[in-house]
């Protein structure tokens, strides 16, 4: 009778497989990717690595030596550790974290605008602290321009009443003010002394907020050619909450990481992070074949860096606060060795 | 999660070099491969190096570029954050913004 091996779920839950039933999961989980974005499948070669990967018993792994990569990091530290600085601090001396990021628990552009001096003091002083690079990050955030929260149209409550163009003209009005917004808000930074801004979760809200993403990025790209420019994307697909809006003449609903990747790069940013949603009640196995195969077409293609979305409930990572070391040190290798990733 | 990601994929920061190799990648949008040949080639060392805090300690000391420190060994001679970031704006050949703003400031 086959050995059965401890393994995770995408909600981070132990459970048991055998090594035929991680194998079967890892071939499911390309192909459910290579359908669903009409992608090639991962390679047999790299199914077998993955399977030595997801079959081991071993509670931690890692990359070979020499094949390390920089990581960079939404939302770096946690409230134990006194100031948000402190923590940053902390995330450079004791944890060796290659780069780190300064944020707002609020995590949106539109609210950071209205206590900008106040988060800009707080860089300065992350500056004079810390010797490796502070990002400033938050997320585009469209939806926060709606009604009732904002001063447009809700277009979540526009769509199901069969107001189209009222959902699309409000979502319009929604780019402009966002784009304003998140300029003003990394000019302040990078003022403030800031090593790059990071939008993270880009596409969350729909096309909309993919749109003013990149039309931030290219103003602030035109304006300081030596700013790094981080874009985390929300998901493996744009969602076209609009349906019509264009980047560079090519729709931005319904794109996939390759395509997502050649906007972002078209718009100037410096690092690309493409995410990929975890289905929970799937294998870490099966959720890390399918978030792999959806990026791979990205790395040949690549003139920036590509750096994977790792975290809670992306990448294969199960989505739990405190994922488990043995599903997190599992995908983080299997994504630096089957993508030769140029970072995390 | 962060510890995990470091520890099994991570280039150790301040530990070893991984700090300079982003900063190419976000400066420079350089992609790993390149940026590691890059901070290599200007410390004098192999890309292997660049995540090997034994082999980076010392030289890192020794170009002034910032170090961590423990109780039992403390650099008070090393420079401060900024006077680092300074030594490695110069050394990489990149600008580094807290850099030209302090430098601005001091009338250079």
């Amino acid at each position: 009778m086959e050995p059965r091996i401890p393994t995770r779920l995408g909600d981070g839950s132990l459970t048991e497989m055998t090594r035929s039933e991680i194998k079967s999961d890892l071939e499911e989980g390309t192909q459910a990717a290579a359908a669903r974005g009409k992608v090639p499948p991962l390679t047999e070669d790299e199914l077998d690595h993955l399977l030595d990967i997801f079959a081991s018993t071993a509670r931690f792994t890692g990359v070979d030596i020499g094949d390390e990569v920089v990581i960079t990091k939404d939302g770096t530290g946690t409230p134990q550790l006194g100031s948000r600085v402190d923590a940053l601090y902390a995330a450079e001396q004791v944890l060796g974290h290659d780069s780190c990021e300064l944020f707002h628990n609020d995590y949106s552009y539109r609210a950071v605008k209205t206590v900008l001096p106040m988060e800009q003091q707080y860089m300065k002083e992350a500056q004079e602290r810390l010797t490796i690079p502070v990002h400033y990050g938050a997320q585009p955030d469209l939806g926060r321009y709606s009604a009732p929260d904002g001063p447009c149209g809700n277009w979540s409550e526009l769509l199901p009443a069969m107001k189209i163009d009222e959902a699309r003209a409000a979502q319009e009005e929604a780019v402009e003010m966002a784009v304003e917004d998140m300029v003003f808000v990394a000019e302040g930074m990078w003022e403030a002394g800031a090593d790059g801004i990071n939008f993270d979760t880009a596409g969350a809200a729909g096309d909309g907020d993919f749109l003013a993403t990149l039309k931030a990025v290219e103003a602030l790209r035109a304006g300081h050619p030596d700013m790094g420019i981080m874009v985390g994307m929300a998901g493996e697909m744009v969602i076209g909450t609009h349906g019509q809006l264009e980047y560079g003449g090519q729709r931005l609903a319904g794109m996939r990481p390759l395509a997502q990747m050649r906007a972002v790069q078209t718009a100037g940013a410096t690092i690309y992070g493409p995410a990929v949603n975890v289905n929970t009640s799937r294998s870490t196995a099966w959720n890390t074949a399918r978030a792999l195969t959806f990026v791979k077409p990205c790395m040949d293609e690549a003139k920036i860096p590509v750096h994977m979305n790792v975290g809670m409930g992306v990448g294969g990572v199960p989505m739990y606060g405190f994922s488990p070391v043995d599903a997190v040190t599992r995908c983080s290798r299997a994504c630096v060795d089957i993508l030769r990733l140029d970072g995390l | 999660m962060d510890i995990a990601h470091s520890c099994a994929s991570g280039m150790n920061g301040l530990r070893a070099a991984g700090d300079l190799v982003v900063r190419l990648q976000m400066s420079r949008g350089m992609r790993l491969k390149e940026a590691k040949a890059v901070v290599a080639d200007k410390l004098g060392v192999t890309t292997r190096d660049l995540s090997d805090p034994l082999a980076m300690h010392e030289l890192r000391g020794r170009l002034r570029l910032g170090r961590l420190f423990e109780t039992e060994t403390t650099y008070f001679r090393d420079p401060s954050p900024l006077e680092a970031k300074w030594h490695i704006s110069e050394t990489l050949g990149i600008p580094i913004n807290s850099v030209i703003k302090l430098r601005a400031g001091l009338g250079f």
